[in-house]
């Protein structure tokens, strides 16, 4: 069995914690205590049905405003399949907070309210999923119920929505027709909507495919943790503890370690008490290499014969998260998988305005602003681009000052 | 290329792991909160697969509330004369004679609110700058929406409001002197993956999780165990039951259930089919609808 990780974005009020409380609801995966307090909590539906949306409204001002101010992860599985599901906030407030439950994800739920169509916030959230490079993209028309069910309305809005998709570029999208308060099309095809042909949202995240996220095989992997017990009978043991990124180190490859660029070959990889000949994509694992080489945390071992690429200069996306806006004469700290080194952003080369998707110049970099930038490291970073490989690129930025997470880098090439 | 099957499990054990050796490398002080529960023995066999055959970067810290079932000291003793490591013991009955915290009375007196000042109070005193706990976010509402790296202030305060973006598998773990952050490896496990985890490691557990007898008495429609740290009054009525516990923490607070439930599948099994949550079984979430989150921005783990 494997675990698919979903989030659900969308504006505000479009019903993505009604959504998945439907799907726990209908998967029988809320428990009896827990269904308990929420029939005693007094924040009901209007017509005194339970508010599915305060399973995942967890915190005391998200129920006392009847938004979602920050992620829940939610988790439940079928016969099929385990899910993780991030419920992100629609409030473009706490779009910070979105990113976050997307960065992890491989498919996007997007809501749309049956009757507003597609707002701000859904270009948007659509425009993050495409920088993000979410490949699998679910777009629920929401509150079908309340217009009646009606295919008209449901078609004019996916018919806006694909003129979206092809401006984002965003591939693979399947649209359904739901009602999250009611269950429509949720967990079951339902009996309101004969003109839908296709299958529940459930049936469909159960089945779709989401292999091969990252187009990779490259082996990557960032040494976190030098292994060194030092004791008599391990005098000489020194294992570099790390996960691999992407593709498979294999028993005598030839890898390559950056920054030095010093070369050697896989002698052992073990895990725990297991000797492994091969150590795959998302694996934990310690490995050992033939030479004496000078490895420590912060540096890669990689695949000898595709390196990645290694600048001090990036041109990269960024998702601007802090409310003091970006300033482009401090140094900030990058954090690009194990590695922290000091940078600045010496160019901002456009800004993308939302609702048009527009490029601009800017001189201002404010909190949930995007666009693209160069990035000056102290060190030179060994990456490779986002969309080859997410996990090799892409970097965190951290304001000194505060320690803050300030913001979020996708590279996107080297600059020469 | 050979073939490999990498299946949930793995993929959890594989991101815990990872979270383990980024507490390593970022942090000057690390500690492992070693709770005698069954998340915090799998902590511990998640950080031998992380660091093994080197010692662990960090002690394991057992706030000790005294109020103790016998059968989780034993296992904690055994465990840590087996893999080696170092534990330190932060005492409420301490902080009780020192005078910085007071006994609760009553009836549902607990010890369980106390431990949040003997935690804190051996932080500063180690002056430990991360400390790695169990808690996972499938049990209870407030944790679903904690990160994995998690600031605290010099208080202990977590602020649900002001939580820093967590991208990728990127934590950042730059802190402020006095600030500390709670690390949550298992986050994203859920109460059966622990004990699919536990069966399929062939981990061993203190024997209170698995059914036996013991004299309980019935409070607030829960099972309690009958004990001197429970304080009793001529309406309990002392019954002989066949139980186990689905969570271990401070006795006067951690409700059993009856079972006959002796081997870990039957557990599997059981908790399948259950329609209750784990921490339905502790008094100390019964009461408000927001009693975690406001222990949690109290400095409670
Ligand atoms: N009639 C109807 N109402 C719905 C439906 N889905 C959600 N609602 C209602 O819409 C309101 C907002 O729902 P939420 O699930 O809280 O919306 P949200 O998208 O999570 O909002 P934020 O997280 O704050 O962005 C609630 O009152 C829901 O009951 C639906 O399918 N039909
Ligand atoms: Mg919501």
């Amino acid at each position: 069995m494997n675990i698919l990780k979903f989030f659900t974005a969308g504006s505000v009020d479009d019903g993505k914690s009604t959504l998945i409380g439907r799907l726990l609801y209908d998967t029988d995966s809320i428990l009896a205590d827990q269904l308990e307090a929420l029939q005693s909590s007094n924040r009901k539906n209007d017509d005194g049905t339970i508010d599915l949306a305060i399973l995942t409204d967890g915190l005391r001002a998200e129920r006392e405003q009847g938004i979602t101010i920050d992620v829940a992860y939610k988790y439940f599985q079928t016969e099929k399949r385990k899910f993780i599901i991030a419920d992100t906030p629609g409030h473009i407030q706490y779009t910070r907070n979105m990113v976050t439950g997307a960065s992890t994800a491989n498919l996007a739920i997007i809501l749309i309210d049956a009757r507003n169509g597609v707002v701000e916030q859904t270009i948007r959230h659509s425009y993050i999923v495409s920088l993000l490079g979410i490949k699998h993209v679910v777009v629920c028309i929401n509150k079908m119920d309340m217009v009646d069910y009606s295919e008209t309305i449901y078609s004019s809005i996916i018919e806006k929505y694909k003129i979206l998709a092809q401006q984002l570029k965003l591939a693979d999208i399947t649209y359904i027709p739901v009602s999250a308060l009611k269950g429509d099309n949720v967990a079951q095809t339902s009996e309101n909507m004969d003109w839908y042909e296709g299958e529940s949202l459930l049936h469909f995240l159960e089945k779709v495919d989401t292999d091969s996220l990252d187009k990779s095989q490259l082996a990557r992997m960032p040494v976190q943790w030098v292994v060194r017990p030092q004791t008599e009978e391990l005098h000489d043991y020194r294992g570099y503890a790390g996960r691999v990124l992407s593709g498979t180190f294999n028993l005598n490859d030839k890898v390559t370690v950056l920054p030095s660029g010093a070369s050697s070959t896989v002698e052992k990889i073990e895990f725990f008490d297991q000797a492994l000949d091969a150590a795959h994509a998302g694996q934990s694992v310690i490995i050992h290499l033939k030479d004496d080489v000078d490895i420590s945390r912060g540096d890669s071992i990689v695949n000898a014969s595709a390196l990645p690429q290694e600048s001090k200069l990036i041109e990269a996306d960024l998702c601007w998260m802090d409310t003091r806006a970006l300033d482009t004469s401090i140094m900030y700290n990058i954090q690009h998988n194990s590695k922290i080194t000091k940078c600045k952003i010496s160019e901002i080369l456009h800004k993308v305005d939302i609702n048009t998707l527009e490029k601009h110049a800017a001189e201002e970099f404010k909190l949930n602003d995007i666009g693209r930038v160069i990035v000056k490291t102290a060190d030179a970073l060994a990456f490779d681009l986002y969309d080859d490989n997410r996990a090799n690129g892409s970097a965190i930025l951290v304001d000194p000052r505060t320690n803050l997470t300030v913001g979020a880098l996708m590279f996107r090439a080297a600059v020469e | 290329m050979s073939t490999y099957n990498f299946d949930y499990l793995d993929e959890l054990e594989a991101e815990a792991i990872h979270i383990l050796r980024e507490v390593a490398g970022q942090f000057e002080k690390p500690a492992l909160l070693f709770s005698g529960g069954k998340d915090s023995i799998t902590l511990v066999r998640l950080a031998e697969k992380a660091f093994r055959p080197g010692k662990f970067p960090f002690p394991l810290v057992h706030i000790d509330t005294g109020h103790n079932f016998e059968e989780t000291i034993t296992y904690r003793d055994q465990m840590v004369e087996r893999i080696g490591e170092k534990l330190i013991i932060g005492s409420v009955q301490e902080s009780i004679d020192q005078g910085k915290v007071v006994e609760q009375t009553g009836k549902n007196a607990s010890r369980n609110a106390l431990q949040t000042v003997t935690l804190l109070d051996t932080i500063a005193k180690y002056q430990f700058d991360a400390c790695i706990g169990g808690a996972r976010r499938d049990e209870e509402k407030a944790r679903a929406k904690e990160r994995i790296f998690s600031v605290r202030d010099e208080f202990g305060q977590w602020d649900p409001k002001r939580q820093r973006p967590e991208l990728w598998n990127i934590y950042n773990g730059k802190i402020h002197k006095g600030e500390n952050i709670r690390v949550f490896p298992i986050s994203n496990w859920t109460e059966l993956d622990v004990w699919n985890y536990i069966r399929r490691e062939k981990i061993d557990l203190p024997s209170i999780y698995f059914s036996h007898e013991r004299d309980c008495i019935t409070r607030n429609g829960q099972l309690m165990a009958a004990s001197p740290f429970l304080n009793m009054d001529d309406e309990d009525v002392v019954e002989r039951k066949q139980v186990r516990f689905r969570t271990v923490g401070d006795m006067s607070c951690t409700a059993a259930v009856e079972s006959d439930a002796t081997l870990i599948d039957d557990i599997i099994s059981e908790i399948s089919a259950s329609k209750i949550s784990e921490r339905g079984a502790r008094l100390d979430d019964k009461v408000s609808e927001a009693a975690m989150e406001d222990r949690k921005k109290g400095g409670y783990f």
